[in-house]
């Protein structure tokens, strides 16, 4: 695709939860963004994985409580 | 991909709702999976009124997480013009929800219910610890099991008359007992008679179908498929990458459970039927055998060959020049179809949407009912967006994969194949024979005759109940009333001695159409009322509608009735009905709100069987 891994998570995340792109920054985590309940965190975390072609351990998944935290292990796991 | 998304917005706001369409049906295509799924569904939304959706309820009663495949399924059901409104049981609460006639599953009256339950919820002893199991504890869990299964079956048929889709039970991947499993009749043989029991309960009962969930794993490969943190973190058995693989699945079901499926295939014959351009390189230069890459193109002739076996009514639409396309058809060795399996042909150097649009014309069939298969994107693309109506077969850029990329569309899935179906490509091409005879002959008289038309008219039966039903749930265009009955409802008429139930079998001297018409009249006080008169589109024009009535008449007289009525309900589709009554001489006695009432006076002599039309009659 081209785009960044953090150009693509943002992506993710603003259709996950309806939102557009500009709206979603690393910051954004359950406290700022409406909807990031359990079920749509499973969603977040399910459509990076299956777009970026990688697979968080269960500890990354629970930890990862913001965009940018994300982003951050995506591209740990992606640059390895 | 963004510059794409924008692109759909920007369609969707200038309203041109087709183009938004064809874009969104292409990002899918592209990229389906979780992330764009929310994305394609609301964009979807603002557009619906421009794309006939069937609507279904459909409630997954399941033992794992099925949540993050929800939205694949909406988006991937909205592809295909379905629009599902999607309800999920909770945990392995499914055998109490069953048996609560206040149940949210009942409240939501399904019209599918999809029964998505692991082996280790439904068979926990045989999954999990089969290696501390007797004989006889093993033979219990399997029976126990199935039983299982046939109370929710019958359950839930007590309440709703919803379809079932059961997915199979997995067969473990490494059993219990190692190798020595596939010695004896071990784990994996318990789990197989399960799923032996499934098979039989779906056998057993009306609208109760098998997913077979081994062969979708198998076809993925288990260890893609499987992801075993997942499952234990959130009860998600299937990794993400395979998610939209489940929902692609279950579409495979709802296509035809909801009727959203294509009658006809048009296929395209350059770098698609065979490897190469006929017109360049010819007979010798084309590409067609057994080896490669020439194998490609002949495994895609026998997916064709398999869907017209099918019932599937095939039809050439091509950019050629007719003579020597044809010549390649009839003489090329490596052709697995020929020209008697093609109903149609539109060979020429028009516009693909024209030859498509004239296609749905001649074999009688809505474009809605067309399915499109082209190596070339952009013919693709030209048909998607001028006809939305009709389904594009996806194909990848790589030969080597057409044949599976059809053998998955789902809209040729069929749940259940009658002698009927078997015989329907066959019985389309001889449609064509039968017109380019007509074509040939002086006069209409003279075609009829050179037909040599039998028809055979006998009392419904209960060998032929379900097929009269059958048509009078799908004939849309002679059809006189459109009434749909059931099978129960045809059974519960021909109780009553007022009623009779005909059905019409019509052949030639190119085949036998089989069961074709079916008429339901009821004679009482001396009036024989013709409540349901209808004819496949097949056969109607030659006469054989008349052949038909007049048998009626002679039946109606035979009872004691002095008038034959009947009533005309216009719909959107039955416009080659509207005159029949009236050209055969009855009066109208009464007209309004898209109705009208015809009577004729048994009395008089009249109505009688053309003679060119042979009659068998059965009497009841």
């Amino acid at each position: 695709m081209g785009e960044s891994i953090e150009a693509q998570v943002r992506q993710i995340a603003a259709d996950i939860f309806g939102t557009s792109r500009e709206k979603i920054t690393a910051e954004s985590s359950p406290e700022t963004l409406e909807g990031w309940d359990s079920v749509q965190h499973l969603n977040l975390v399910l459509a990076v994985e299956q777009q970026l072609g990688i697979q968080f351990a269960p500890e990354e998944i629970e930890q990862m409580q913001s965009v940018g935290a994300i982003i951050e292990v995506a591209g740990h796991k992606l640059n390895q | 991909m963004v510059i794409l998304r924008d692109e759909i917005d920007r369609e969707i706001e200038a309203g041109h709702s087709a183009a938004a369409r064809a874009m969104l049906v292409q990002l899918w295509h592209q990229s389906a999976g979780p992330g764009i799924a929310g994305f394609v569904s609301s964009r979807f939304e603002k557009i619906r009124d421009a794309l006939g959706l069937t609507k279904a309820r459909v409630s997954i009663l399941r033992s794992f997480t099925v949540e993050p495949i929800v939205p694949l399924l909406r988006a991937g059901g909205l592809v295909g013009g379905l629009d599902l409104e999607i309800q999920i049981g909770d945990f392995n609460t499914y055998t109490q929800e069953v048996l609560d006639p206040g149940s949210k599953l009942y409240r939501f009256e399904p019209h599918i219910v999809i029964v998505a339950v692991q082996t280790s919820e439904a068979a926990p002893d045989l999954w999990e610890s089969f290696a501390d199991l007797e004989q006889e504890a093993v033979e219990a869990a399997v029976e126990r099991s199935i039983e299982s299964y046939r109370q929710l079956v019958e359950n839930v048929r007590s309440r709703s008359r919803a379809a079932f889709v059961i997915h199979s039970l997995q067969i473990p991947p490494m059993p219990a007992s190692g190798i020595l499993d596939a010695q004896e009749a071990g784990q994996s043989a318990a789990i197989g008679r399960i799923n032996e029991g499934i098979r039989t309960i779906a056998r057993q009962h009306k609208n109760v179908y098998v997913l077979d969930y081994n062969n979708l794993i198998a076809r993925r490969g288990f260890a893609n498929w499987n992801d075993p943190r997942k499952w234990l973190m959130a009860r998600l058995p299937i990794s993400a990458n395979e998610l939209n693989q489940m929902a692609r699945e279950w579409l495979r079901f709802i296509h035809p459970l909801t009727g959203r499926v294509c009658k006809a295939l048009a296929v395209d014959l350059d770098n698609t039927l065979w490897g190469g351009v006929i017109g360049e390189e010819g007979m010798e230069g084309i590409k067609l055998d057994e080896n490669y890459p020439g194998a490609a193109y002949r495994q895609l002739q026998r997916v064709i060959l398999d869907l017209y076996r099918r019932g599937i009514i095939l039809a050439v639409c091509s950019k050629n020049n007719p003579a020597e396309a044809m010549e390649a058809i009839e003489k090329h060795p490596g052709m697995l179809l020929r020209a008697e399996h093609f109903a149609a042909y539109r060979i020429n150097w028009n516009d693909k949407a024209q030859n498509l649009r004239e296609l749905a014309k001649e074999l009688n069939i809505g474009i809605d009912a067309i399915a499109f298969l082209d190596d070339n994107p952009v013919e693709r693309e030209w048909i998607r967006e001028q006809l939305p109506e009709v389904t594009i077969v996806e194909l990848p850029d790589d030969p080597m994969g057409f044949a599976d990329a059809l053998r998955q569309a789902p809209v040729f899935e069929r749940l259940e194949l009658t002698e009927e179906d078997k015989v329907r490509g066959k019985m389309y091409v001889e449609q064509r024979m039968r017109s380019e005879l007509q074509q040939t002959a002086s006069s209409l008289e003279d075609f009829y005759r050179s037909l040599a038309m039998s028809v055979k008219i006998a009392p419904v039966t209960a060998q032929t109940l379900a097929r009269t039903a059958q048509l009078t749930q799908k004939t849309n265009q002679f059809n006189m009333t459109t009434r749909r009955y059931s099978e129960e409802q045809v059974k519960e008429m021909l109780k009553s001695p007022q009623w009779r139930a005909y059905t019409l079998s019509a052949a030639d001297r190119f085949g036998d159409n089989g069961i074709v018409g079916v008429a339901l009249t009821r004679c009482e006080n001396g009036v024989c009322e013709i409540d349901s008169f209808l004819l496949s589109c097949r056969v109607i024009g030659r006469t054989i509608e008349t052949a038909f009535l007049a048998h009626i008449a002679e039946d109606a007289r035979r009872v004691g009735a002095r008038t034959l009525a009947g009533n005309f309900v216009a719909t959107k589709k039955n416009a080659p009905a509207r005159d029949f009554y009236e050209a055969h001489g009855f009066a109208k006695v009464a007209e309004g709100e898209g109705q009208s009432r015809w009577e004729y006076s048994l009395d008089k002599p009249g109505l009688s069987v053309p003679a060119w039309i042979s009659v068998n009659a059965e009497e009841r």
